[in-house]
C-alpha cells in the first residue's frame, strides 16, 4: 500500500482522494422548502364537542383501544352515549366521502366507549383547588361541564330537578335508541371523581343557591323542558299531549297515555321518537303529520326510514285545522317560498284516539332573568364566547343558550364553559389554541388508500322493533371496529407511512423512528414537492423560501 | 399467468395496505428496504440531478434493494449518463458502493468482466451489476448488453428510462415514445414529434435472449420495483431490468410529479409492468384505477401538441399503443382466485 506522502508526490488528477458528494450542499438550490404540519381534519372541525377524531382513531387502527378512548374521553366524558345518539356531524365532514363512503366514526366511539364499560377503565379527577362550581341540570351539558371542571380538580355539585340524571338523553331519548345501563354507567363514572348530583332538586333560586352553597361559579345546563304548543281548533275530548311528556311518561313507566289511534303532529325527531314508541306501545295505528315535504322535513332521513320499517305513517304537507271528537280535519298544504309550505284550502279528515304534539320546547327562562345581567333575548339565554352569561361568574350552554340542540352540541358547551370558568376561577381568561387549517380532499393523494368499502351495522328484526324497547341498532366487533377505523386516512396528520422518507430522490428526509416522525435535511432538499405531492394525507405543505 | 405482487396485499385493508412505501401497522417484513432505519442509501445526499430526478429516485431504490439482497456485497459498473455524470463530478462521488464508470457503450461488457474476475477468484458472494440510460443501453450500448444476455454473463443490468438521451439535451433514442418532442424530433409537421413505429423493446429483446429473468418496474411502485430487484438478485446468470424513471427537465414536467407521471404510465398502459422467467412472461402488474393516456400526457410539455385538436389522430394512436399493451400483458383483467 503507497503511503500517504507517497499519494500525495503522484501527477495532479490521477490522486485527489475520494470525496463524498456530502460536501455539495444543493439545498443551496431551492426555491422552496417542504415543511410538516398537522392540518385539521374535517371530522375534528365537523364536531360539536371537538374530539380529535382522527387521532383516536389512529389509536384504535393500532389495536389500542384504551389510548383510543382516552383521547375521547379528553373532550367527551360519554363515549358509549354519544356512539349512540349523535347525529355525528363528523361523518357528514369525513373527506371518504368523496372516495366510497365516510368512515363509521359514530360506531367506532360507540365501541370504544362499551370497551371501556367492558373493561372498567376510569378517569382521574385533577388534584383538587379548593374551588367549588354549581351546576344546574344533569344533562349533558351539565355533566360535560362537571368532567371537565373535576378533571381540573374542581369540585362540583350538580343540582338536577329530575328523579334521575341524564337530561333529554334519559327522558327524551328513547331506550331503544340509548340503553339506560349504558347511560348510568357513563354517569357513575364521572361521580366516581368525586362530581355529586343531587337529583330530585330543583333549584330555583340561582344566586341564593350558590350563595349558600359557598359556590365560586355558576354554569346553567337547564335545557328545553317546556313543550311548545300550538292552539287547535278542538272540540270533544279526545285527549291531546305534547311529545316530551308522552316520552317521559314511557321513561317512568306510565304507559297509559298512547293507545288506539294516535296521531302525531310534527316533523322532527323528536316526532318521530313518539311514534316509534307509539308502535312500541301497542298502538293499533301510528300516523304521524307533517307540515312539511318530506324533503325538508327537519327529522333526519334515517329517523325517518326506521318509523316506517316499524310501520308508522308518514302524511307529508298537511297541517292540523280542527278536531271534532275523534275526527280530525288535515289541510292539504303545498311547498311555499323558502322552506315553508303554504295552505290549499282543500281538507281531508282522519280519526284518532289520542294527538301528540311535538313542536319542539321553549327554555324556562322566568326564574333566570331574576340573575343580575342575564340577557334573555328571543326566549334563549344569551352567552360570550366564553360561554359566560352577562352576569360575572355565570356560565350557561347546551339548549338553553344559541345552539344546535343536539346531545354533541351540549357537550361542546360544557367543555368550553368548564375551561373558561377554570381560567376564572384563577382570574385569567382562556385562550383557545389556535385552529390548524383544514385538509379538504384536494390536499389528499388518495391512490395510496386501499379500497374498503364501509362497515354496516347490524339492525334488530324488524318485528323484535315492533313489540318492545330493545336496542335497535347492533355493534360493531372488535375486527369490524377496527377495520373501520382503519379506513380513516388520516387527514392533515402524519400516520408515518414513510412515504415521504422514500420518495426522495435526494436522500433529504431523516426518519426518526416509530411514533418520532421524520426530519427535513435542508441542507440537501432541493425542494422538489415529490414527498408533499406523494403524501397520501396531506401532511407536508411548500413555503416559498425567502429569495 | 401468476400475478406479480404475491408480496403484496397479504393484509387487507392496513388503511394503505402496501401502497405507500411503507406502513406502521404492517409487519416489518412487508414493510419495503427504503421504509428502513438502516437502508444503505447507496446513492446519497449531495448529487447533482435535477429536482425531482426519477432517475435518481430509481437508482436509489435499485441499488439498495440489491444490497439488501446481496448482503451489501455488490459492485456496479455505470454507463455514460445522467446517473453517471450527477453522482461522480470527479473526485466527489454520491455512491456509497464500489462502482466503476468506463465508456458510455461498455457498461454490460465491464460488468461482466467483473463478474469474470469475481469467478475467477472465487468470489461469488460478490455480485455485480451494471447500469446505464436507455440510450447507452438501447442504442450504443446494445452490442455488449447482447452479448452479455449471449454469455448469460451473472450480472444484472438495469436500465433507468427517460426515454431520451438526457445528459446531452434530450436527443431521441429507441426508447423515445411515438409524438414525443426532442430536440431531435421537434413538434413540426403533420406529424410532430418523434416518428410512431421506430424504436424497439429491450425487454422483450432481452426475453428472446432466453435469459433467466427480465422485468419492468416504475419509480411509482417500490413494492413491486424491490420485489423484482430482489427476485433478480437471488438469480444467477444474465438478468435485466428496465425501470421507468421520469425526467422533469427532459420532459417538460413539474419536479413534484415524478412519481405521478410515473404512476400515470402504468395507469393508462403506456408503460406496463411485468416479468419473464427463461423467456416466458410469467407476471404482470395490473392496472388499479385505469385512466385515459391524455392524463398521463397532460403532464408533460413534451406532448403538448398531442392535446391540440389538429392532432387528434397522435393521440389516438398513443391510447392504441396503450390499448396494445393493455391487451397483450392483460393489465386490466381482474386477477385470478
Ligand atoms: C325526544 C328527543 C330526542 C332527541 N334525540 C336526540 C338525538 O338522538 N341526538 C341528539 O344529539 N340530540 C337529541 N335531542 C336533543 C338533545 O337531547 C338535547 O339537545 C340535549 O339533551 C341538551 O342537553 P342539555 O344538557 O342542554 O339539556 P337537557 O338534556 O334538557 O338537560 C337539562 C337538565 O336540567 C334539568 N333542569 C332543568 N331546570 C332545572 C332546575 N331549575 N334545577 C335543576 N335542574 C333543572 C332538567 O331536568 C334536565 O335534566 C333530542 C331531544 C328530544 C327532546
Ligand atoms: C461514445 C460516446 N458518445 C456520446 C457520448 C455523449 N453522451 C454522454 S451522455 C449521453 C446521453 C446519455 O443518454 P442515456 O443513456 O439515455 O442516459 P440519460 O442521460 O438519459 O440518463 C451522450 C450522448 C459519450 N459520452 N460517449
Ligand atoms: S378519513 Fe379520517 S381523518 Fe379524514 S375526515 Fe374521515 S375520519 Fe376524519
Ligand atoms: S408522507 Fe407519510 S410519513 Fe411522510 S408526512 Fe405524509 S403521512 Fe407522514
Ligand atoms: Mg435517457
Amino acid at each position: 500500500m503507497p503511503s500517504e506522502t507517497v499519494v500525495q508526490q503522484k501527477p495532479f488528477a490521477i490522486t485527489l482522494d475520494v470525496g463524498s458528494s456530502l460536501l455539495n450542499k444543493t439545498g443551496t438550490w431551492r426555491t422552496q422548502r417542504p415543511v410538516y404540519l398537522d392540518r385539521l381534519p374535517p371530522c375534528n372541525a365537523g364536531c360539536p364537542a371537538g374530539e380529535n377524531i382522527q387521532a383516536w382513531l389512529g389509536f384504535a387502527e393500532e389495536g389500542d383501544y384504551e389510548g383510543a378512548w382516552r383521547q375521547i374521553m379528553d373532550d367527551n366524558p360519554l363515549p358509549a352515549t354519544m356512539g349512540r345518539v349523535c347525529y355525528h356531524p363528523c361523518e357528514g365532514a369525513c373527506n371518504r366521502v368523496k372516495l366510497d363512503d365516510a368512515v363509521g366514526i359514530n360506531s367506532v366511539e360507540r365501541f370504544l366507549g362499551d370497551q371501556a364499560l367492558k373493561y372498567d377503565w376510569k378517569m382521574a379527577a385533577g388534584s383538587s383547588t379548593g374551588k367549588k362550581v354549581m351546576i344546574l341540570g344533569a344533562g349533558p351539558a351539565g355533566l360535560s361541564a362537571a368532567y371537565h371542571l373535576a378533571r381540573k380538580g374542581h369540585a362540583v355539585t350538580i343540582y338536577e330537578s329530575s328523579p334521575q340524571a341524564g337530561g333529554m338523553i334519559r327522558y327524551g331519548i328513547p331506550k331503544y335508541r340509548m340503553p339506560r345501563e349504558k347511560l348510568r354507567a357513563e354517569i357513575a363514572r364521572i361521580e366516581e371523581m368525586g362530581v355529586t348530583i343531587e337529583l330530585n332538586t330543583r333549584i330555583d333560586d340561582v344566586m341564593q343557591a350558590k350563595e349558600q352553597g359557598g359556590f365560586d361559579a355558576v354554569f346553567l345546563g337547564i335545557g328545553a323542558q317546556l313543550p311548545k304548543r300550538i292552539d287547535i281548533d278542538q272540540e270533544g275530548d279526545t285527549p291531546m299531549f305534547d311529545a316530551v311528556e308522552v316520552l317521559r311518561d314511557t321513561e317512568v313507566e306510565n304507559l297509559t297515555k298512547l293507545r288506539g289511534r294516535v296521531l302525531v303532529y310534527g316533523g322532527g325527531n323528536t316526532a318521530m321518537d313518539v311514534a316509534r314508541t307509539s308502535v312500541r306501545l301497542g298502538a293499533l295505528q301510528t300516523t304521524v303529520i307533517v307540515v312539511e315535504s318530506r324533503e325538508d322535513m327537519p327529522a333526519h332521513e334515517f329517523e325517518v326510514h326506521e318509523a316506517i320499517e316499524e310501520g308508522a305513517d308518514i302524511v307529508n304537507l298537511r297541517s292540523i285545522r280542527e278536531i271534532r271528537g275523534n275526527s280530525v280535519t288535515l289541510e292539504f298544504m303545498v311547498p311555499g317560498e323558502g322552506r315553508w309550505p303554504q295552505p290549499t284550502g282543500q281538507f281531508e279528515t282522519v280519526e284518532a284516539d289520542v294527538i301528540v304534539q311535538a313542536l319542539g320546547q321553549n327554555i324556562e327562562t322566568d326564574f333566570l332573568e331574576r340573575i343580575d345581567g342575564l340577557e334573555v333575548r328571543d326566549g334563549i339565554v344569551q352567552v360570550d364566547r366564553g360561554m359566560m352569561t352577562g352576569c360575572e361568574g355565570v356560565f350557561a350552554g347546551g339548549d338553553m343558550v344559541p345552539s344546535q340542540r343536539t346531545v354533541t352540541t351540549a357537550i361542546g358547551h360544557g367543555k368550553k364553559a368548564a375551561r373558561n370558568i377554570d381560567a376564572f376561577l384563577r382570574g385569567e381568561r382562556y385562550l383557545p389554541a389556535e385552529k390548524h387549517e383544514i385538509v379538504d380532499f384536494d390536499k389528499l393523494n388518495t391512490w395510496y388508500y386501499t379500497d374498503a368499502p364501509r362497515t354496516v351495522r347490524p339492525m334488530l328484526d324488524v318485528v323484535r322493533r315492533q313489540s318492545g324497547f330493545a336496542e335497535v341498532v347492533g355493534d360493531l366487533d372488535e375486527n369490524n371496529a377496527q377495520y373501520e377505523a382503519r379506513r380513516c386516512m388520516s387527514c392533515g396528520n402524519c400516520f408515518e407511512c414513510d412515504n415521504c422518507y422514500g420518495v426522495c430522490p435526494d436522500n433529504a428526509v431523516t426518519k426518526l423512528g416509530p411514533g418520532k416522525r421524520f426530519e427535513f435535511k435542508y441542507d440537501y432538499c432541493k425542494g422538489c414537492a415529490v414527498c408533499a405531492t406523494e403524501c397520501p394525507c396531506g401532511a407536508i405543505k411548500m413555503v416559498a423560501e425567502a429569495i | 399467468m401468476t400475478q406479480i405482487p404475491e408480496s403484496k396485499q397479504k393484509v387487507k385493508f392496513y388503511q394503505t395496505g402496501t401502497f405507500t412505501v411503507g406502513n406502521r401497522l404492517l409487519d416489518a417484513e412487508q414493510r419495503t428496504v427504503q421504509a428502513t432505519m438502516d437502508r444503505s442509501n447507496s446513492l446519497d445526499s449531495g448529487h447533482r440531478a435535477c429536482q425531482g430526478c426519477g432517475e435518481a429516485l430509481g437508482a436509489r431504490f435499485a441499488i439498495d434493494a440489491a444490497m439488501r439482497a446481496t448482503n451489501n456485497q455488490l459492485i456496479a459498473a455505470n454507463a455514460t449518463g445522467c446517473l453517471e455524470v450527477f453522482t461522480t463530478p470527479y473526485p466527489e462521488t454520491a455512491w456509497s458502493i464500489p462502482w466503476i464508470h468506463s465508456l458510455f457503450g461498455n457498461a454490460a461488457a465491464v460488468a461482466s468482466g467483473i463478474a469474470a474476475a469475481m469467478k475467477a477468484t472465487g468470489r461469488d458472494d460478490v455480485r455485480v451489476i451494471a447500469q446505464g440510460g436507455d440510450g447507452g443501453t438501447t442504442d450504443i450500448g446494445f452490442g455488449c448488453l447482447s452479448g452479455m444476455f449471449d454469455r448469460n454473463d451473472d450480472v444484472l443490468y438495469i436500465c433507468y428510462d427517460n426515454e431520451a438521451y438526457m445528459n446531452t439535451g434530450v436527443q431521441r433514442s429507441s426508447a423515445t415514445p411515438g409524438a414525443a418532442r426532442t430536440a431531435t424530433t421537434m413538434p413540426v409537421g403533420e406529424d410532430p414529434g418523434n416518428a410512431f413505429n421506430t424504436g424497439k423493446s429491450v425487454p422483450l429483446i432481452a426475453m428472446a435472449h432466453m435469459i433467466p429473468y427480465v422485468a419492468t418496474a416504475s419509480v411509482h411502485d417500490l413494492q413491486d420495483l424491490e420485489y423484482k430487484v430482489t427476485k433478480a438478485m437471488q438469480v444467477r446468470g444474465a438478468r435485466y431490468i428496465e425501470i421507468f424513471v421520469p425526467c422533469p427537465l427532459g420532459w417538460g414536467s413539474v419536479p413534484g410529479d415524478t412519481v405521478k407521471i410515473a404512476r400515470l404510465a402504468v395507469e393508462s398502459g403506456m408503460y406496463p409492468l411485468f416479468e419473464a422467467e427463461d423467456g416466458e412472461v410469467t407476471g404482470v402488474t395490473k392496472i388499479r384505477r385505469q385512466v385515459p393516456v391524455g392524463d398521463y400526457l397532460k403532464t408533460q410539455r413534451r406532448f403538448a401538441h398531442v392535446l391540440k385538436p389538429d392532432n387528434a389522430h397522435q393521440l389516438a394512436q398513443l391510447q392504441a399503443v396503450a390499448d396494445r399493451n393493455i391487451k397483450r400483458f392483460s393489465l386490466t383483467t381482474p386477477e385470478e382466485a
